[in-house]
């Protein structure tokens, strides 16, 4: 057991555990934009500072990201101190001026007292912050059909030349998966547009609503060596008739 | 032939002793000579030879060297053992050369002329620029041919390695390191020995050695210099530290615009291989170990440790937080060591020469000498090896000969693009790491711009940022969005549209650049900011306030007028490039403002100091 404190609680923690799971657990809330429990951590977004510091280090400390830092034995974390305030306000004006209409921004931004930001706002500045939580899914979880192209400010999410992906199911999973939703999508009836490609999404063969991707279902069926039919068969009618829930297949 | 402990003394002595015969040409074919006709010398002299038929008593070889580290004197002649030294030879020079070769009469036309003294010098052991450094780390820059591996073994090359495996444990090499107080040259000082330890302690049967010659920072050429003139020397501080480490594999990476270097270090890695110094069973000893070229794509984030583990990978080059150590998981999640070019080529002198021969130079807490490329407003720019602790003066004013056209020294920036600037009252500082990072600056790779009174210290900071928003690998919100914002605010004063509380918002975003960034890139970056508000607070309060650039830079700001000093001596006028300054021969000259596109070009010509810099309002 590794044991160590956290604003002063002791916690305690088997191997390989990151302080945001431990602080998390004992209660205490750390913000994050990037974190996402079906993926490993990436540190991008920097709103999971936390100062840490050890007896033996005669009053020196240091930031991390609590989303990234395994627990040690005899750590002594806090979440909350002047230091970490001040950078994690600063983030989120950052954050504010690069995406001024995402939600989960506004609202953290209003959380730490800033209304209005005081750096030069990108008017055009979609809602992707770059936390890397949509590619990262796709990439542990689905095809990697998309990935973050380009260096520095002109980074951006993206498939490979922007041209529609070959790979890409049409799952969905990045845009359910983004925090602040900035990937754009579109269905209409059935028909799904993502990436610039256009899905059919086949309907139930019970009750006719909609149930995934074509191209999804052959991935699945594939993947998890089931039929394909297997998977044209919408939630409610699965669990109608074995008691399953779909998700379980899926993911 | 292969090698072993037995026979590599032996071949050593028979070429030292071949070699102590000779009498050489040496022309500099680096990068820097090649663009200037440096081969199409070579080859003219070696024609020439043919035709004076230099056979006789004394055996004479022709030597293409690497880069000196002098390019802006390119191409460079020399003669071994004499060291007469030529510069700025061209092809049709080739035949008074190999006659002043044989007559012993130097061609004084293709002498360094001093710029102090206005003398011609014949040897480079009385040039201050060479004769005042101390070139251990380039110790064979420039003095033997890079693709002859018997001119290495010559210059007491391997003889390092040959002692170490001769008997000495990974143990015995790792404390000896330590004991010398190497620290990396990269840029962080981190301790050599100390990474050495963690990294053959670490769990693991396979562990990896990465040589960094990415060197990124836009000016400086040490590291490039080194593996074109003296690839074996980084091979041999390679070898014994994959001993020490424990280590069989190891990667050299190099980036795609130092072909000439790939080219270099391919060739000293075939014939190392040749004589059984590199690959299976080195010098019959049973130990192991081989290195490949890793070639960069030339983008500076990819000279940072992780990032640069992850393009060896075939990942795109993004760094990653270092909680865990690259010596417990680096490249492909193995123990790894990654250390600099000249890091790995002042290992064998500390084999050879004994830890307390290197500890003896230097200062307390950094021991041996540092290269750096010095650029910008001194009168010789170029490589520089001395010993650490040197002063900042020493090095500006004595060793690359103070600045030009009589100006005045303004600051120096140290450390790179994420380096800072010192002032004047700072030039007694001792350059090593811990001095200079105390002033705000750092040691960096080893870059220093010198910086005259005509350049402004906020442009100066804009053009740093700029270079670092092209540069950020855009992963993490501070350095992505922190350092964008940065920019505009400073391209903003240097248009005169600085507000009041630019200063304000400027610390805000040095402060979560600097606590915020996930690697060292935007950590640092705020340093070209932070160190000029500091040193010249000044200077960006009358940039926002009264409109006025001093230095004449921020073409928004300033105005030129010409004062009573004013000689008529017409300079300037011939000068302008908008032929807007009028007045007779003997009469003071006037500026026709409204045509003037503030150039300056009247205010770098006047000798009298007529022309003035003055507010734009
Ligand atoms: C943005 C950035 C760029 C870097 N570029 C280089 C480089 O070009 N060459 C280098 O040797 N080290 C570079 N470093 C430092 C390396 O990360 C690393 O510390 C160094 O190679 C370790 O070797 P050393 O201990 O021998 O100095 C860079 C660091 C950062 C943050
Ligand atoms: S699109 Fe959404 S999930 Fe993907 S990087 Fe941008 S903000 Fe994150
Ligand atoms: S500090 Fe800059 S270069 Fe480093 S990870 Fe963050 S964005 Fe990339
Ligand atoms: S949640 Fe830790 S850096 Fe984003
Ligand atoms: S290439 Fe000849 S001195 Fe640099």
């Amino acid at each position: 057991m590794i044991r160590l404190t956290i604003d002063g609680r002791r916690v305690e923690s088997r191997n390989g555990e990151y302080l945001l799971t431990l602080a998390r657990r004992a209660g205490i809330e750390i913000p994050t934009l990037c974190h996402h429990e079906a993926v490993e951590p990436a540190g991008a977004c920097r709103l999971c500072m936390v100062e840490i510091t050890r007896p033996q280090w005669n009053g020196w400390s240091k930031l991390v990201t609590a989303c990234l830092y395994p627990a040690e034995e005899g750590l002594i974390v806090k979440t909350s101190t002047e230091r970490v305030l001040r950078t994690r306000r600063e983030v989120l004006e950052l954050l504010l001026a690069r995406s001024p209409r995402a939600e989960a921004v506004r609202r953290l931004a209003a959380q730490y007292g800033i209304l209005e930001p005081k750096y030069a706002v990108d008017q055009e500045g979609d809602n992707c912050i770059l936390c890397d939580i949509c590619t990262r899914v796709c990439a542990t979880h689905v095809t990697g059909a998309i990935s973050r192209v380009n260096r520095g400010v002109a980074k951006k999410v993206a498939t490979p030349f922007d041209e529609a992906s070959d790979v890409c199911v049409g799952c969905m999973a990045c845009a359910r998966s983004c925090p602040t939703d900035a990937i754009a999508f579109s269905q209409d009836g059935a028909t799904r547009a993502i990436w610039g490609k256009t899905f059919e999404v086949v309907p139930c063969t019970v009750c006719g609503a909609p149930t995934v991707t074509r191209e999804q279902a052959r991935w699945m069926a594939q993947r998890k060596g089931v039929a394909e039919e297997d998977f044209y068969v919408c939630d409610v009618c699965k669990v109608a008739k074995t008691g399953l829930s779909c998700r379980k297949v899926m993911w | 032939m292969k090698q072993t402990l037995a026979t590599l003394p032996v071949l050593r002595a028979k070429l030292k002793e071949e070699r102590s015969k000779l009498r050489c040409i040496m022309v500099c074919c680096g990068t820097g000579c090649r663009a200037r006709g440096g081969m199409q010398v070579a080859d003219a002299i070696r024609d020439e030879l043919s035709a004076a038929g230099l056979a006789g008593s004394v055996p004479v070889e022709l030597t293409r060297t690497g880069c000196h580290g002098w390019c802006e004197q390119g191409p460079i002649v020399t003669f071994e053992p004499e060291g007469v030294f030529y510069t700025q030879v061209k092809p049709e020079k080739a035949k008074e050369i190999v006659a002043s070769f044989q007559s012993g009469e130097p061609v004084s036309k293709l002498l360094f002329r001093d710029t102090k003294t206005k003398r011609s010098i014949v040897t480079y052991h009385e040039i201050p620029f060479y004769s005042k450094q101390t070139r251990w780390a380039m110790r064979n820059v420039g003095r033997i041919s890079p693709t002859e591996i018997g001119q290495y073994i010559a210059r007491d090359g391997y003889k390092a390695l040959e002692k170490v495996l001769s008997g000495m444990t990974p143990e015995d090499v790792i404390s000896e390191v330590e004991k010398a107080g190497l620290r990396g040259r990269g840029g962080g000082g981190f301790d050599a020995g100390r990474k050495w330890r963690s990294c053959r302690k670490a769990k693991g049967d396979v562990k990896y050695l990465i040589c960094n010659g990415d060197e990124g920072d836009p000016g400086a050429f040490m590291d490039r210099s080194i593996m074109e003139a003296d690839p074996h020397g980084v091979l041999e501080g390679m070898i014994i530290a994959a001993y020490a480490i424990g280590a069989r594999e190891g990667f050299i990476y190099v980036r795609q615009e130092y072909p000439l270097a790939v080219e270099h270090l391919g060739m000293a890695i075939a014939s190392a291989r040749e004589n059984g110094l590199l690959g299976e069973n080195i010098l019959g000893t049973g130990f192991s170990f081989d290195i490949r070229i890793a070639r960069g794509g030339g983008a500076f984030v990819c000279g940072e440790s992780s990032a640069l583990m992850r393009s060896i990978e075939g990942k795109p080059g993004e760094p990653r937080a270092k909680y865990v150590h690259a010596t417990d998981r680096g490249l492909f999640d193995r123990p790894t060591v990654l250390n600099n070019v000249e890091t790995f080529i002042n290992v064998p002198l500390i084999l050879d020469r004994g830890a307390a021969w290197f500890a003896a130079l230097g200062t307390d807490g950094s021991k041996g000498t540092k290269a750096f490329s010095v650029v910008g407003k001194v009168n010789h720019n170029g490589l520089i090896e001395v010993p650490m602790g040197m002063s900042l003066k020493e090095l500006i004013f004595d060793v690359a000969g103070g600045i030009p056209k009589g100006r005045t020294f303004k600051a120096v920036q140290t450390g790179g693009p994420s380096g800072g600037c010192l002032p004047e009252a700072l030039l007694d500082l001792p350059v090593d790491f811990d001095s200079l990072t105390e002033a705000g600056s750092m040691m960096g790779s080893g870059g220093l711009i010198v910086m005259d009174d005509r350049n402004c210290m906020v442009d100066v900071a804009r053009y740093f940022i700029h270079f670092l928003v092209e540069e950020s690998c855009g992963k993490c919100v501070p350095c992505r969005d922190g350092l964008k914002q940065l920019l505009e605010i400073l391209a903003r004063i240097t248009k005169g549209q600085g507000r009041e509380d630019d200063l304000d918002k400027i610390d805000s975003l040095c402060f979560v650049l600097t606590e915020g960034s996930l690697c060292a890139l935007g950590k640092s970056a705020a340093n070209p900011v932070l160190s000029t508000v500091r040193h010249f607070r000044e200077e960006y309060e009358q940039h926002i306030k009264d409109h006025f650039c001093r230095a004449g830079v921020c073409r928004d700001l300033c105005r030129y007028e010409i004062t009573d000093a004013c000689t008529g001596c017409t300079l300037c006028a011939k000068a302008c490039p908008v032929e807007c300054i009028a007045g007779d021969r003997k009469q003071v000259h006037v500026i026709d403002q409204s045509k003037c596109t503030r150039c300056g070009s009247c205010f770098d010509v006047c000798n009298f100091g007529a022309v003035e810099v003055r507010s734009a309002r």
